[in-house]
């Protein structure tokens, strides 16, 4: 750092010490470069939208209401017209179409998985904002207060060790006991999945701010009497958070996953509110009356979830300075 | 080397005891009894369920429980909620029965990741290489259980051969060596499907890894002495490469128990995972508690494990 100033021009001016290209788009030019991650990233921005806009007209259009019981249309397969003269034409499916069949209460698949999608990535992302929370917090603790003695153990032994011991439990059986031992809503599911999966993202800040606490600019920071709540969150945070960003996009997937694994051993989401890991696990005692119900909700967990892996690949990829080109 | 040893065999004893004590408070606190596990019964008075309270202790306050737990663990003594029987006989029953399935999927991990990584290394960039990220990345991203119906419905309709359980019904007496065909049967399936996430993670490791060795100059330097290509790439690059996976190694031996639960409830294997599973629905706590403590146990013989061998494999390390 004070070679580099005392190599450069002095100027006034501070305009002028700019980089030609700011951090974010020389990380942007490096993630471009993986079309995956590209594809990933605009699926994933197609999904938001797919997925409040489901939640809202799943609510408020009658037609598209997923809790429609239609008894005399069950197992109908994907791409049936609605011809039926039994149920009232104004619970016809959307379109006139069963676009993606109908389940074992003749329920409109379609849109049964348009409410899922809000509440499958609510649970991702509730989980992981759980996760990056307690990580930030607890890793943030221990890297920046870690020489602060409390009695005879410094703080950072003391939430080493608390991450040690959280990182000796199974985890999803830890999950699966607590989830089985709590009433089942879906509130549960999101902070037990967040609760118990925050260690790799603590160690992962702790690291980061023991190598950023030292650098020149915290020191000039706390030079300036800056309150240290303050040196912490606005200062030395936004540094630290590249590699949390990577965990987080991949957090989302496996708490996806997780949820659906839930579903399947029963302790997901309860009904009435679907999500694609409980449409699944109903589906998969009809698989051989009615595949399309395992297979809809199964291929959508993957498709989504190998796009939240691929884009946290690519974020990884354009957060490696190794990878960066120099201008 | 020894102190080093001592020292850290003393540090995970602290650690194994904060464990069983969180252990005991999440299960304990948690509402949700085993006396409120079957409350249509009708025959189920309140004079019923205050004795069931008092046999398990379960009025007691909690550092109380605890020390029965451990004083009976210690002892042998622990009983069952469920059925009264011996809990440590009956984890040492399914712990048998989880062994053979470990060790396979462990064998089918590091014999099929292996290749696979250090073949997309060397191409690295190639159509070999990217297909393999690919299909890694989709393996990671499957739920376990969608694919593993998948591959019974495949497999009972291709080869019209039942894979749920651990043996056919009705073979007891067939002779030896059709028991034992159908018991490798039984297990390649459900190891298989335990595998599959592993291969797809370790042979990104192993490719990453690889990628980082083969840049090294000692590698230069060995193809300059005119060394033929397989010694170079096995003998001075894998060798090095292989440093880190002796840690992986060692964390892979708690996912006896945790990482089995789905995949053992769907091939109704009864093992350890499936222990834990029913135990969680009839709230045994004993055995929930035990095969934490074990999987605790084993997940800090893992690390021990893993730090004594990286010592003892490289030179460079010193206690």
């Amino acid at each position: 750092m004070t070679s580099d100033t005392q190599n450069m021009k002095i100027t006034d001016n501070a305009e002028d010490l700019r980089p030609e290209i700011s951090m974010g788009r020389e990380r942007w030019t490096v993630f471009k470069r993986d079309p995956l991650a590209v594809a990933s990233l605009w699926f994933l921005a197609l999904l938001v939208v797919v997925a409040i806009g489901g939640k809202l007209i799943t609510q408020y259009i009658p037609v598209f209401d997923p809790s429609v019981v239609r008894l005399s249309e069950k197992f109908l397969p994907p791409f049936t017209p609605f011809t039926s003269e039994i149920v009232p034409a104004d619970e016809a499916p959307p379109f006139g179409v069963y676009l993606l069949g109908t389940d074992e209460l003749g329920r409109d698949v379609f849109n049964r998985m348009l409410e899922g999608t809000f509440v499958s990535l609510t649970v991702g992302f509730v989980a992981v904002g759980i996760m990056v929370s307690l990580g930030i917090l607890f890793g943030g603790l221990a890297g920046y207060y870690g020489r602060v003695k409390l009695g005879f153990l410094t703080v950072d032994t003391l939430i080493m060790r608390f991450v040690d011991i959280m990182l000796c439990f199974p985890t999803f059986f830890l999950i699966l006991t607590v989830v089985a031992l709590l009433p089942p809503n879906i509130y549960n599911i999101m902070i037990v999945i967040g609760v118990t999966s925050w260690m790799g993202t603590a160690r992962l800040v702790r690291a980061e701010f023991l190598s950023l606490r030292e650098q020149d600019y915290v020191i000039a920071a706390k030079s300036q009497a800056i309150p240290e709540m303050r040196i912490i969150f606005q200062h030395i945070v936004p540094n630290a958070i590249a590699p949390v960003l990577v965990s987080a996009t991949i957090g989302v997937a496996s708490a996806i996953l997780t949820e659906s694994a839930l579903s399947f051993l029963g302790f997901g989401v309860q009904p009435p509110d679907a999500t694609w890991g409980n449409i699944l696990s109903d589906g998969k005692g009809f698989i051989f009356d009615a595949p399309w119900l395992t297979f809809i909700p199964g291929l959508t967990i993957l498709f989504v979830v190998l796009a939240f892996n691929l884009c946290g690949e690519g974020l990884r990829e354009a957060f490696n300075p190794k990878l960066r080109e120099r201008h | 080397m020894t102190a080093f040893i001592i020292r850290s065999i003393g540090q995970r004893i602290v650690l194994l005891f904060f464990i069983s004590i969180i252990a005991h408070t999440i299960v304990h606190l948690a509402p949700g009894e085993p006396s409120k596990v079957d409350p249509s019964n009708p025959r189920m008075k309140a004079e019923d369920i205050q004795r069931i309270r008092d046999a398990f202790h379960l009025d007691d306050p909690l550092h109380v429980q605890y020390f029965y737990w451990i004083r009976d663990l210690a002892s042998g003594e622990l009983k069952s909620f469920k059925d009264n029987q011996p809990v440590l006989e009956k984890v040492w029953d399914r712990f048998l029965n989880s062994l053979p399935l470990f060790i396979l999927a462990t064998l089918i991990t590091w014999c099929v990741a292996f290749p696979v990584g250090i073949r997309a290394a060397l191409h690295r960039g190639s159509l070999y290489d990217r297909s393999s990220t690919f299909i890694s990345y989709a393996l990671i991203s499957i739920p376990g259980f969608f694919l593993s119906y998948m591959m019974i419905i495949f497999i009972v309709k291709t080869f019209d051969v039942p894979v749920i359980g651990m043996r056919t019904f009705g073979l007891e007496n067939a002779g030896l060596l059709m028991q034992s065909m159908d018991r490798i049967w039984h297990l390649t399936i459900p190891a298989l499907m335990t595998a599959t996430a592993g291969v797809a993670v370790l042979s990104r490791y192993v490719r990453s890894q690889m990628l980082e060795v083969i840049t090294q100059d000692y590698m230069r330097t060995a193809r300059a002495k005119g060394l033929s290509e397989d010694v170079v790439i096995y003998r001075h690059g894998l060798r090095n490469a292989m440093l880190p996976f002796i840690t992986m190694f060692g964390l892979m031996i708690p996912g006896l128990i945790g990482g089995s639960v789905i995949f053992e409830t769907i091939f109704a294997w009864p093992g350890m995972g499936r222990l834990g599973y029913e135990a969680i629905l009839a709230r045994d706590f004993p055995v929930i508690l035990t095969l934490n403590l074990i999987a605790a146990v084993l997940t800090l013989i893992g690390t021990l494990a893993s730090d004594i061998l990286y010592a003892v494999v490289d030179p460079r390390i010193k206690f």
